[in-house]
């Protein structure tokens, strides 16, 4: 690539959002990664920073050999920490494919109705994205609840004697994810589905294919960039989710976005919630830089 | 095609829209109901509104949502717009990458995670928090998603267009404004709503951004939602999405106008 030299204006143009992301995203990303190796005190901010802006070269050196990776080694070491992360990828996991196993039937019945129907449906499937988040997964608490819509009716219908405990469980958050993310999911797979070309399901029927077969090993293959993109777009961000798992989730429900936010605000141990967030943030990054750079060399391959 | 495969489009997508829609009407209905509980219906009743009328701390607290949503809105739409203009236009200069990333990186990042970096720094900088920092917060938060939606927009139009002008003797700012700029004023205005609504939607990076003086809507809703459902709740939720839906079909109809127009 050749970089080429801006002018004054070009460069006025750039230095505007350049400096506002580097003042209020870059420098408070490197004030975490600092304070995730510094030490947590009871004063105001709570933590002790190892590495002062003073400091000469040689000082920084000094301090960084005896560089404090305590926080790090203990989200390995305390259970915590170590079990939220688990139980929010698991969690995340479950589902972005419970997402997925709604949205693709969805998608494909929008991809495969009328051309002059399909943006007035599609319209209507993402409208509820613009809407609260907040809402939307609060619209849930009423439905989930020991005497909520859903028990309610179905006492009502005969169907179950008591209530059936679906509030406050691991379940509630799987499916407010699903509710709450399903238009991620869905644009993505849509777009897919709806650029496939309908001669090549036509070429597989001619050429003997049942439907199933078309689907599988037509439709579906041809509509992996979607599956892939959806997934993505529903997955990182759940992991990292905390509206969700506090309002739907019960006491045992465990992710670290919540613990996140506990450790910051009710246990005021700084340290170790900037430790944990950075290495969230590389397990989430590492992913997504890896399948960057897989679709970059397939490109590469390709030429 | 069959009529069995008819049948199993039309039902999915019934299917799809009952979950999707479901929650949102059964929450309004319940705005009405005279009754205090879920489970009962006690007749319908606005009074949970005309409550809500007299609550000033849920007023007061709409209107700092409203006054951050705007001006938050307003300064993300230019300085996504500018930094589109960068990536779109510039080439490729030297540092790209690391503005590239550094722009799209609160895309996937979680919010908890931005909202720690922003309060440690302002901490840190002995920044008293409130209104203004809860503004930067939103800033920061939605300029990702404005800049994309420009960003789109800017490669759609043709350069060809502006080096026309520019020939004609406009200088480079002047094609911009009069040649670029009308072209991406419908994603402008969609730019500026969604950051309009993320900001007014966000929870997570107000809870963190903002002082004791500036306490926002979903802040104020959190509060009270941990408590259990409340009908108060839902006539306030039952009034934002309408507020939703109207903002969605406004832009919908300016869009078809700019259609209709040639834009």
């Amino acid at each position: 690539m050749i970089e080429r030299r801006l002018s004054l204006g070009e460069r006025l143009t750039l230095a505007i959002p350049y400096l506002w992301i580097a003042a209020f995203f870059l420098a408070p990303m490197l004030l975490i990664a600092k304070i995730s190796v510094s030490q947590s005190v009871l004063a105001r901010p709570p933590y002790e920073p190892r590495f002062h802006w003073r400091d000469s070269l040689s000082e920084l050196w000094s301090k960084a050999q005896t560089l404090t990776l305590d926080n790090y080694r203990a989200l390995v070491g305390d259970s915590l920490y170590f079990d939220a992360y688990v139980s929010s990828l698991w969690i995340a996991a479950v589902a972005t494919l419970a997402t997925l196993f709604v949205a693709y039937p969805f998608a494909l019945a929008m991809a495969r109705s009328p051309r002059r129907w399909r943006p007035f449906l599609i319209g209507v499937a993402a409208a509820p994205f613009w809407t609260s988040f907040l809402i939307r997964v609060y619209a849930w608490i009423a439905l989930l609840k020991d005497e909520g819509v859903i028990n309610n009716a179905l006492i009502a219908l005969d169907l179950i004697s008591a209530p059936i405990e679906m509030f406050a469980t691991t379940g509630a958050v799987i499916v407010g994810i699903v509710y709450s993310y399903l238009p991620f999911m869905l644009l993505p797979i849509y777009a897919a589905l709806e650029g496939q070309d309908p001669s090549l399901r036509e070429a597989a029927a001619d050429l003997g294919a049942s439907p199933a077969e078309i689907f599988l090993r037509v439709t579906l293959p041809l509509s992996r960039d979607g599956v892939i993109a959806g997934a993505l777009l529903v997955f990182i961000p759940a992991v990292g989710e905390f509206v969700i798992p506090d309002l739907l989730g019960g006491s045992d429900t465990l992710m670290i976005g919540r613990t996140l936010w506990n450790d910051f605000f009710a246990n005021h141990d700084w340290p170790a919630a900037s430790a944990a967030a950075i290495a969230l943030v590389s397990i989430l990054l590492a992913p997504l830089l890896l399948w960057e750079r897989a679709r970059l060399r397939e490109e590469e391959g390709r030429r | 095609m069959s009529l069995s495969f008819h049948i199993a489009r039309v039902g999915t997508l019934i299917a799809g829209f009952v979950f999707l829609y479901a929650p949102i009407v059964i929450l309004a209905g319940m705005s009405f109901n005279a009754s205090r509980l879920v489970s009962v219906w006690g007749g319908f009743s606005t009074k949970w509104y005309a409550a809500l009328f007299d609550n000033e701390l849920l007023i007061a607290s709409a209107k700092i949502s409203l006054a951050a949503a705007l001006l938050s809105a307003t300064i993300a739409t230019f300085l996504g717009l500018l930094a589109a203009v960068a990536l779109a236009r510039f080439g490729a200069f030297r540092s790209r990458m690391l503005f590239f990333g550094a722009i799209h990186a609160p895309l996937v990042l979680p919010e908890v995670v931005l909202g720690l970096a922003l309060l440690s720094c302002f901490v840190a900088l002995g920044i008293g928090r409130g209104f203004a920092t809860l503004v930067i917060g939103h800033v920061t938060l939605t300029m990702c998603f404005t800049t994309v939606a420009l960003l789109a927009a800017l490669r759609g139009c043709d350069p060809a267009l502006e080096e026309a002008a520019m020939d004609l003797g406009a200088t480079p700012v002047q094609a911009f404004a009069l040649v670029a700029l009308p072209q991406i004023a419908p994603a402008m205005a969609s730019a500026f709503l969604l950051a309009f609504t993320l900001s007014l939607d966000d929870l997570v990076i107000a809870s963190f951004a903002t002082g004791p003086g500036a306490t926002t809507l979903p802040m104020r809703i959190y509060s009270q939602v941990r408590l259990g459902v409340s009908p108060q709740i839902n006539a306030i939720s039952t009034l934002l999405l309408g507020l939703v839906a109207l903002a969605l079909g406004g832009s919908a109809l300016a869009m078809q106008a700019g259609k209709r127009r040639g834009l």
